[in-house]
C-alpha cells in the first residue's frame, strides 16, 4: 500500500490524484496531496509509475505497513534509493529507454508451454 | 516543495449525448472507444478509475494470442485450445480473434509502441507491458477525438420507452459525488470482470458493475461456473503473476517438496496443500544466467521483492493464493452475435465483461488468450455500437428515458442497518477461500448459496446511507454487484456436476459428455440456469457449416 508522499520530492502536481485508479489521494488546499484513504489502495504502483518527481513509495503489503517499518520511513527509503524504482524499470522519465525494448517474455511464454526435462540437482 | 497554483490537468467536461459510449477505460474499453470513433461516431469513454492505469492490464500487463495468418500455426493452436478448453470454445470465433489481433497489433507497432527487437532486426509483438500499452492507449483514444471522462463510476443504464438502452448515468467522484448522465445511441460495456475485491494486481476495480446493470435490464450471463482461477502471490502481498513460478520449487512447511514448473497437476496439488498449512516457493529452477531477462520482462513481478528485500532465487517465501474470478476466469455477459451484442438492444460488451468461453472454453484466458480477447472484442463492439447507433431511428435523442438501476441504488423498503463493507465481507468469506470455491461440492455450493441468497434481499431492500456522503452509493452497488457475481457462479456451478477446465468438483470428478454445454445464468431476485440447447460450434461442425456457404 502507499506509504509515502515525500514532502521534499513532491512539486504539488495533482497527477497522482489523477491517475489513481482506486481515488486513494486527495488534493490538499496547500501542499502536497494526502493518502486519504489508504485502504482502497491495491498496490498496483501505477501511481509511482507516473510520478514526475518520484516522490511517491508503494510499500509491497497488502495491508498497512506496521508502525515503525522501514517501509514507511522516508529517510530510511531515501538512503536504499528506493523512490522511482519502477520508473527505472519502465524507462520513464527524461533520457531513458522504454523498459519494454528489452521484454523476453517469448523466452518464458514458450518454455512454459513446452517446459525443458527437469535436470538432476 | 513549491508554492502557487497546482498544475491539474484541465477537467473535461461531460457531454450530455454522445453517439456512443463507452464503459470503462481498460484494453477493451479503448480499442472500442477506437473502433467506434474509426466509423464516424461521437464517442464518450467513461472510466471508474483513470483510463491509462485501472484494471488489470495497466497493472500487470500481458502476452497475446498472437500468432501469423497462413501456415498451419493457427490451425494448430485452435485445435490445442479446443482441447485443453474442454471443447466449450468456438472455432470461428477463434479465428477471427486471431485475425483482429494480428491487424490491431500491427497498429499499435505503427502507433510507436516500444517492441523489442530480435536478431534478424524483426520486433517481437506478443508480449505488451501494461504501463507502457495502456498510455499509448489513452493517447491514441484522445487523439481519436474521444472524450475521456476518468473517475466517474456509472452506475446504471438508462432506456427509451421500447427497453433500448439509450445511455448511462453515474457519479464524478472527485466532485463530490456530483451525478452525470450521457444519452447516447448505443453503449458498450467494458466495465471489466468481477474479483470480488480480493486485492489480486490491478484488480480492485473489477467488482463486476457493468454485469449487474446489464442484467438489471434482462442480459444474461455464461460460463459463469469458471469464475475460480487463483493467483499466486507472495503472502506479504498480493502481486499475482504467475508466469515466473515456472520456475518455482513449492514446497510444504516442513521442507516437503509439492511440485515444481506451472504444470497443472502440480499447481493443483500446491493448493491442495495449501488449505491445510502453509505452502512455499523459491525461483530455484532460474539458472543465473536468465535472471536479468525475468527482470526485464516483468519488473512488476520483482519490484515487490525488491523492495522488501527478499531474493526469491536465493531463499522460499510463503506464498497464498488470490483469486482472479471471472477477470482470469471465463464468464460474462453472453454475446448473441459478431458484433458482441448482449441480448439487450442497444448494449454491447466487450472484455472480460463478456463470457470468453468461444476463445478460452473451460480455463482461464490467462494473460494471453483474455488479451486479445479484449482488443478483438473491444474493437468489434466498438464497430457494431457505432453502426447501431447510426441506423437507430432518431428519436433517442429526445425520447423520455427511465433509469434502469435498481438494488444498491434505489432501496425498495426503508434501509437496514447493512453496510456495504459487511456484505463485501460476507460474500468474500464465500468466495475468496480455496476450501469453497477452488475445490468445489455440490453440499458447500447449497451451503454458499445459503449464506448469499439471504443476503440479497436485505441488499435490495436497502443498505444504510448513515455516512451521508453521496459517493458511498458507489460502495453499495459494488457490493450488490459483487454479492450478485457470487450467486451466478455458484448457481452455475450447481448446474454442472462435472468436473471440466478450471471447474473441479470434488464429489463429481468426471468429466460428462452430456455437459458439453455452455451453461446461461441470469435473473436478481430469482437467479435462473439453463444448460445451452447448442453444441458449441467445434472443428468439425463448423467444417460442415463452411461448406455449405458459397
Amino acid at each position: 500500500m502507499i506509504e509515502v508522499i515525500s514532502d521534499s520530492r513532491c512539486v504539488d502536481c495533482g497527477i497522482c490524484v489523477d491517475v489513481c485508479p482506486t481515488n486513494v489521494f486527495d488534493l490538499s488546499a496547500d501542499g502536497p496531496p494526502v493518502i486519504a484513504r489508504q485502504s482502497d489502495c491495491q498496490t498496483c504502483f501505477m501511481c509511482e509509475a507516473y510520478c514526475p518527481t518520484d516522490a511517491l513509495f508503494v510499500a509491497p503489503l497488502a495491508g498497512p505497513a506496521p508502525t515503525g517499518s522501514p517501509l514507511a520511513d522516508e529517510a530510511a527509503l531515501e538512503a536504499q534509493n528506493r523512490f522511482g524504482e519502477y520508473r527505472r524499470w519502465l524507462g520513464w522519465g527524461h533520457g531513458r529507454t522504454p523498459g519494454s525494448r528489452r521484454d523476453q517474455n517469448h523466452v518464458f511464454t514458450a518454455r512454459a508451454l513446452s517446459p525443458p526435462k527437469r535436470a538432476g540437482r | 516543495m513549491t508554492g502557487g497554483p497546482r498544475r491539474r490537468s484541465p477537467s473535461v467536461a461531460i457531454p450530455a449525448e454522445s453517439d456512443v459510449l463507452v464503459l470503462g477505460g481498460g484494453p477493451a474499453g479503448t480499442w472500442a472507444a477506437l473502433g467506434a470513433a474509426s466509423r464516424g461516431a461521437r464517442v464518450t469513454l467513461v472510466d471508474k478509475g483513470y483510463c491509462g492505469t485501472s484494471g488489470s492490464t495497466a497493472a500487470a500487463g500481458n502476452n497475446l494470442w498472437y500468432l501469423p495468418p497462413g501456415g498451419p500455426a493457427r490451425e494448430k493452436a485452435v485445435a490445442a485450445r479446443e482441447i485443453s478448453g474442454g471443447y466449450l470454445t468456438d472455432r470461428r470465433w477463434m479465428f477471427r480473434l486471431l485475425d483482429q489481433t494480428w491487424d490491431a497489433v500491427g497498429q499499435l507497432a505503427d502507433w510507436g509502441y516500444p517492441f523489442p527487437t530480435s536478431d534478424d532486426g524483426t520486433q517481437r509483438r506478443a508480449s505488451l507491458q501494461g504501463p507502457e500499452y495502456m498510455r499509448l492507449m489513452r493517447r491514441r483514444v484522445r487523439r481519436a477525438g474521444v472524450a475521456v471522462i476518468d473517475q466517474s463510476p456509472a452506475l446504471e443504464l438508462l432506456v427509451d420507452p421500447d427497453g433500448v438502452v439509450t445511455g448511462a448515468a453515474g457519479l464524478r467522484r472527485q466532485h463530490a459525488g456530483e451525478r452525470w448522465e450521457v444519452r447516447a445511441g448505443a453503449v458498450i460495456l467494458a466495465t471489466g470482470g468481477c474479483a470480488f475485491r480480493s486485492g489480486a494486481l490491478g484488480l480492485n476495480v473489477d467488482t463486476g458493475d457493468g454485469a449487474l446493470m446489464a442484467a438489471e435490464l434482462g442480459a444474461d450471463l455464461s460460463g459463469m461456473e469458471f469464475s475460480c482461477q487463483y493467483g499466486i502471490a507472495p503472502a506479504f502481498g498480493a502481486q499475482t503473476k504467475g508466469l515466473m513460478y515456472q520456475f518455482a520449487t513449492f514446497t510444504a512447511a516442513d521442507g516437503t517438496e509439492l511440485a515444481c514448473g506451472l504444470r497443472p497437476g502440480g499447481v493443483l496439488e500446491v493448493q491442495r496443500a495449501a488449505l491445510y498449512s502453509q505452502v512455499y516457493a523459491q525461483l530455484d529452477l532460474a539458472e543465473p544466467g536468465i535472471r536479468s531477462a525475468m527482470r526485464w520482462s516483468q519488473p512488476n513481478f520483482f519490484l515487490p521483492f525488491d523492495k522488501i528485500g527478499v531474493d526469491p532465487f536465493a531463499r522460499r517465501f510463503p506464498i497464498r493464493f488470490v483469486l482472479e474470478g471471472t477477470v482470469r476466469g471465463t464468464g460474462g455477459l453472453r454475446l448473441v452475435d459478431d458484433g458482441c451484442a448482449t441480448a439487450v438492444p442497444g448494449l454491447f460488451a466487450a472484455g472480460d465483461a463478456a463470457s470468453r468461453e468461444p476463445v478460452t472454453g473451460a480455463v482461464s484466458g490467462g494473460g494471453s488468450h483474455n488479451g486479445s480477447w479484449a482488443i478483438a472484442s473491444g474493437s468489434w463492439a466498438g464497430a457494431a455500437a457505432a453502426r447501431f447507433a447510426s441506423t437507430r431511428a432518431g428519436q433517442w435523442r429526445t425520447a423520455p428515458l427511465a433509469h434502469g438501476g435498481g438494488p444498491g441504488l434505489r432501496p425498495r423498503a426503508a434501509r437496514g442497518d447493512l453496510r456495504a463493507d459487511d456484505v463485501v465481507e460476507a460474500v468474500q468469506d464465500r468466495v475468496l477461500p480455496l476450501r469453497h470455491n477452488r475445490f468445489r461440492t455440490a453440499a458447500d455450493l447449497r451451503e454458499s448459496l445459503t449464506v448469499l441468497d439471504a443476503l440479497w434481499p436485505v441488499v435490495a431492500g436497502g443498505l444504510t446511507a448513515a455516512d451521508g456522503d453521496p459517493r458511498s452509493v458507489l460502495r453499495t452497488r459494488e457490493a450488490t454487484a459483487m454479492l450478485a457475481h457470487a450467486r451466478w457462479m455458484y448457481r452455475s456451478a450447481l448446474a454442472r456436476p462435472e468436473t471440466r477446465g478450471m471447474h473441479l468438483r470434488d464429489d463429481s470428478p468426471q468429466t460428462t459428455p452430456a455437459f458439453a454445454r455452455r451453461i446461461r445464468v441470469g435473473g436478481l431476485d430469482e437467479v435462473w440456469t439453463a444448460l445451452d440447447v447448442a453444441p458449441p460450434a467445434l472443428l468439425r461442425t463448423e467444417e460442415t457449416e463452411e461448406t455449405a456457404v458459397p
